[in-house]
């Protein structure tokens, strides 16, 4: 039989390797009735206590959302979405408030075990804060179980440092004014169609505050993920960074395998002032679907930094695996003179799963940078497209952009598109684009066997070699990590 | 005489844009324990496909015969099963992967190879001090454990990069398919080093090569004539030295 074809069906069969992290917890939901109406909104803003402000915020959002429309541009296709048929409010129902991890439901603690979650972080979650806290790995917890944060670790150092490191209901409480200038200020509650719902609904997300010179002292931490059936999960994420301060951010997340598809739609902002760093890390690994793509989440998210301040700089670093439809974009927005915007990502679609992903970068003053390095892997039927755009105002002089967008292809019926936009309007503004797409070879693999390796871990290792210059901006344990979801998608995808 | 490597009337063929070509048409060979022979013939004589069918490349359909190795169906192992039993190739056109830390693939490979061998894995640090110990015998610079495997390598680097590796995984039959090519004197003088340091009673080798040049460094124990998928001729050392003068065509006319 012809190589290609043993190749194929190798690729075929790995592919049929189960969703590894598809298993629900079993624990009692406090669960609003379906539908979505300025009812429901107000359920939500009641729920958690907010001030009038922002419930009166989440109105106006939930009325523009009415007048628009879903976007058709993305390269993605679904059965129409019916928003009414979804519940927009679930939280575990809880003791009054863990105010201690102990509190905290063992089957919790267990979901975050089969997450895979580093097991410095689990004993983070399952152990006592405290006297070793020093011999642990300095990253902070802030853990999203469907909409509630149940577990924040850390806290303490945080606040020592003068950071804070809350959920975003939290903050809406006791950070209102902080929360009051900024939300929505780099999103706008009417920016797109997504992120009007997400303004209108959201129920969680991180709220993170680093004041002037303050290096956070460890890395932040939140992991997501959807435990209920049928519950949007619209999350949303502040993150405000003060002059010559920075944080580094890490975000990750699995959910349970399930037969409806589940609409996620989180919202993302970022501000960096002057001098200020930000880097934001992702490694998103939904439930995908099953080998025909039901049941796979809709992950329709909006990310976007603004460099405020001079010299300051933002960086996205993605790996994304899962979800049956990604549709993603996390940009920059350079304001500040000598900005610096960095855009890292890696793509893996296997089966039916479809991404539509890039970023923008919006170069708005003098001497700008920005890089964009984006490595996109397809597998089994699945499609993926880069979708980039970068942005010379006539005011950015001197500006640079480097971008590379990768493909690979694993298989024959899988696609992968690039489409970049480019747009200068100052002519001393320098833009380069490099592309390229490539296979995995018969030579390669059959040069990696025959050293020993086996199929899967040569192409493991040749796609991790792809990846390289992407996961290298990882911090470094979740580079670990990333590799190994890698590898598991690869399994799932060609091996 | 041992069942180390036999090989019987065997037939492979390829397929070209549709039509099957035949390439071997029934290869007889024996390799013993502990010898190393030369196959040596003119271009597409099927030199580079023996040594492709032994080493288990898809690409070929083996239509007849049969190859044992160390009593084994070779040709019902994958290509890592060979490798794990013992055998390597070193390729005449060593593949690159980019993006592939030259020395993290070594190190995944050797350990591959001697779990499937049940060894113990080598930790970062024996690694390290195994492989500097073979790059220093091969002068190679360490710098070319940091980069991408065979990527941007000269011609020599790749064929040394490729001695490396049949150091390192310790194979008990290596196939040289022209590593020979592209190296210069004092480089070729290095590989055979390479090669020869490995010779003893449990180490066999399959040199293919063109050019009589490499068996004066690596002297053969026996010397195998191929021509149109068969071998043609077998005998010792001797025979490189006539085809070096007198080229192929008596052999192909006594074949006749």
């Amino acid at each position: 039989m012809p190589a290609v074809t043993e190749t194929r069906e190798t690729v075929e069969k790995l592919a049929k390797s189960s969703y590894e992290w598809g298993f629900e917890t079993d624990i009692e939901m406090d669960i609003a009735p379906k539908g979505l109406n300025e009812e429901t909104v107000r359920l939500i803003s009641a729920r958690k206590e907010e001030p009038e402000w922002m419930l009166e915020w989440r109105l106006k959002a939930f009325r523009m959302w009415l007048e628009m429309k879903e976007p058709e541009w993305a390269k993605v296709s679904h059965p129409p979405i019916d928003y009414q048929d979804a519940h927009y409010f679930a939280q575990p129902k809880k003791k009054p408030g863990p105010k201690s991890l102990d509190e905290v439901d063992p089957e919790l603690l267990k979901t975050y075990a089969k997450l895979g979650i580093p097991l410095h972080e689990q004993a983070l979650l399952a152990g006592v804060e405290g006297a070793d806290e020093q011999k642990r790995m300095p990253v902070a917890v802030d853990a999203v179980f469907d909409s509630v944060s149940v577990a924040t670790t850390f806290r303490k150092t945080l606040e020592e440092a003068g950071v804070i490191f809350c959920p975003i209901s939290e903050a809406i409480r006791e950070h209102s004014d902080l929360v009051k200038q900024y939300l929505g200020s780099v999103v706008p509650a009417g920016d797109n169609f997504f992120a009007a719902l997400n303004s209108a609904v959201f129920t969680d997300g991180s709220f993170v505050y680093v004041p002037k010179g303050v290096r956070c002292p460890m890395e932040l931490s939140t992991y997501f993920r959807i435990n209920a059936r049928n519950t949007g999960q619209f999350e949303r994420t502040l993150i405000i960074v003060e002059e010559r301060a920075s944080v580094s951010y890490l975000e990750g997340c699995t959910a349970p395998q399930r037969d409806e598809n589940q609409l996620h739609a989180a919202v993302v902002e970022l501000i960096a002032m002057d001098d200020a760093s930000i880097k934001y890390s992702t490694v998103q690994n939904w439930y995908p679907g099953d080998d025909e793509g039901r049941g796979g989440i809709y992950n329709f998210v909006t990310k976007r930094g603004a460099c405020r301040g001079a010299r300051s700089k933002i960086s996205w670093t993605q790996v994304e695996t899962g979800s049956s439809i990604t549709w993603k974009y996390p940009s920059c927005v350079l304001a500040g003179e000598g900005s610096v915007g960095e855009f890292y990502s890696v793509a893996v679609t296997n089966n039916h799963q479809q991404a539509d992903t890039g970023t923008k970068m919006i170069h708005l003053a003098p001497n700008t940078r920005s890089t964009i390095i984006a490595k996109t892997i397809s597998a089994g039927k699945s499609d993926s497209t880069y979708r980039g755009l970068v942005r010379m105002q006539p005011k950015a002089r001197n500006a640079r952009n480097f971008t590379q967008c990768d493909s690979l292809l694993i298989g024959d019926q899988c696609g992968a598109h690039t489409v970049p936009y480019i747009e200068s309007r100052n002519m001393t503004a320098r833009i380069e684009h490099e592309a390229t797409t490539s296979k995995i070879s018969e030579d390669q693999l059959f040069y990696c066997r025959s050293r020993g390796l086996s199929e899967e871990d040569a192409v493991g290792l040749i796609v991790n070699g792809f990846c390289r210059e992407v996961l290298k901006e990882l911090p470094m344990e979740f580079a670990v990590e990333a590799q190994k979801l890698l590898q598991i998608s690869l399994e799932g995808s060609v091996g | 005489m041992s069942d180390f490597l036999k090989i019987q009337g065997l037939e492979a063929r390829i397929d070209a844009d549709g039509t099957p070509k035949e390439i071997l048409k029934g290869i007889d060979l024996e390799i013993p324990k502990g010898e190393i022979h030369a196959i040596m013939g003119p271009n597409g004589s099927g030199k580079s496909t023996l040594s492709y069918v032994l080493s288990g490349r898809e690409d070929y359909e083996v239509t007849g015969g049969s190859a044992t190795f160390k009593g084994e169906d070779l040709l019902a192992l994958e290509p890592e099963e060979r490798a794990a039993l013992g055998m390597f190739l070193a390729f005449q056109s060593p593949v690159e992967l980019p993006g592939v830390n030259n020395a993290n693939f070594l190190r995944t490979a050797v350990n591959a190879v001697r779990r499937a061998r049940g060894e113990d894995e080598l930790d970062a640090v024996a690694f390290l001090k195994a492989v500097r110990a073979e790059t220093k015998r091969l002068s190679m610079s360490d710098e070319m454990l940091k980069r991408a495997v065979n990527v941007g390598f000269s011609g020599g680097e790749k064929k040394r990069n490729e001695v490396l590796q049949m150091r390192l995984l310790q194979p008990s039959f290596a196939i040289l398919d022209e590593t020979d090519s592209g190296l210069d004197i004092d480089a070729l003088r290095i590989v055979a080093d390479g090669v020869n340091s490995l010779r003893g009673p449990d180490f066999s080798a399959l040199v293919i090569t063109h050019h009589q040049r490499l068996l004066d460094y690596i002297v053969p124990d026996r010397v195998h004539v191929m021509a149109k998928g068969k071998i043609i001729y077998s005998g010792g050392p001797e025979v490189a030295k006539t085809l070096e003068k007198q080229g192929y065509t008596q052999f192909l006319e006594a074949a006749a």
